[in-house]
């Protein structure tokens, strides 16, 4: 019954959500709306998306967004250092390998995102069979010690997310 | 008083996000190669349309007085397409550049970079 007159309970109200906010205006008569389409937009779009995202621990997630956002902060500031007051040929940049202990599809589509975001590196590719990212990184001496930073601050805390 | 602190910080703000979407911008059109490019439009930008969209914000909230909710939304959606942006953007590239190979670290895994493939057709394919 749940699952199948709301078969994505929290894409329903992060619709709703968002159909306030593109409103501007959070009133009752916004709301009933935005619920309708809550409700409607995953049941048309379900067959594409048939898994559900299972968490262990959602609550982690706030704890998660603040370290993403601190890091944001400090990244820009250092890649604007280097663009500002380095010669571009003298960027030791280089390709590395994260190799994922992570399983779930929306986790490491998150964390792929993050490394884009945080300081100096971005995620290039992945390997086929989703067991490792291919990650950019501008400025390193220390290609392991980055690895384990990522491993270290992001992988960890999307483990105690998702199940 | 209070007007002016908030008119000072908004100001504050516009600049501080003017300044890294310049360095954004700059970094851009100063780095070597398409890779290291990659990350001036990724970052810099970053923190520089958030200080823009906040002092978007504080000035509907307190010099209009109207709560906005808009620039939450852009902020989300930017956070979203940034870096799938720029992982499109690196894929096609790895993929139309195959001296780039070389420089890959060992993938260590069946099927290699999903990308790239392992098959001899596929390599052929992009070195003709």
């Amino acid at each position: 019954m749940r699952t199948r007159y709301l078969p994505q309970p929290i894409l329903t109200l992060v619709i709703a959500g968002v159909w306030m906010a593109l409103a501007n205006d959070i009133s009752l008569g916004n709301a009933v709306l935005g619920l309708i389409l809550g409700v409607l937009i995953p049941l048309v779009t379900q067959a594409y998306w048939p898994d559900r995202p299972r968490f262990k621990n959602p609550w982690r997630i706030v704890d998660f967004t603040l370290v993403v956002l601190w890091d944001i902060v400090l990244s820009n500031i250092q890649v604007a250092q280097l663009i500002l007051f380095r010669r571009g040929d003298s960027l030791r940049s280089q390709f590395v390998r994260v190799p994922l202990a992570l399983t779930n599809a929306e986790a490491i589509t998150i964390l792929a995102g993050t490394i884009t975001m945080t300081p100096g590196t971005i995620s290039a590719d992945l390997s086929a069979d989703g067991t490792s990212i291919l990650v950019h990184c501008l400025e390193t001496d220390d290609p392991e010690g980055t690895v384990n930073a990522i491993k270290e601050r992001y992988e960890r805390r999307l483990m105690e997310i998702f199940a | 008083m209070m007007a002016w602190i908030a008119e000072l910080l908004i100001a504050g703000l516009l600049i501080v996000g003017a300044f890294f979407l310049l360095v954004g911008s700059f970094g851009l059109a100063k780095l070597p190669d398409m890779m290291r490019r990659l990350h001036a439009p990724t970052k810099a930008t970053t923190l520089g349309i958030g200080a823009l969209l906040i002092a978007s914000m504080l000035y509907f909230l307190i010099v209009l007085g109207l709560p906005s909710f808009h620039e939450l939304l852009i902020t989300l959606f930017l956070f979203i397409t940034a870096p799938v942006t720029a992982h499109l953007v690196s894929k096609a590239h790895l993929l139309r550049h195959p001296e780039l190979r070389k420089d890959l670290p060992d993938v260590q895994a069946s099927g290699g970079w999903a990308t790239l493939g392992t098959s001899p057709q596929d390599t052929q394919r992009h070195e003709a």
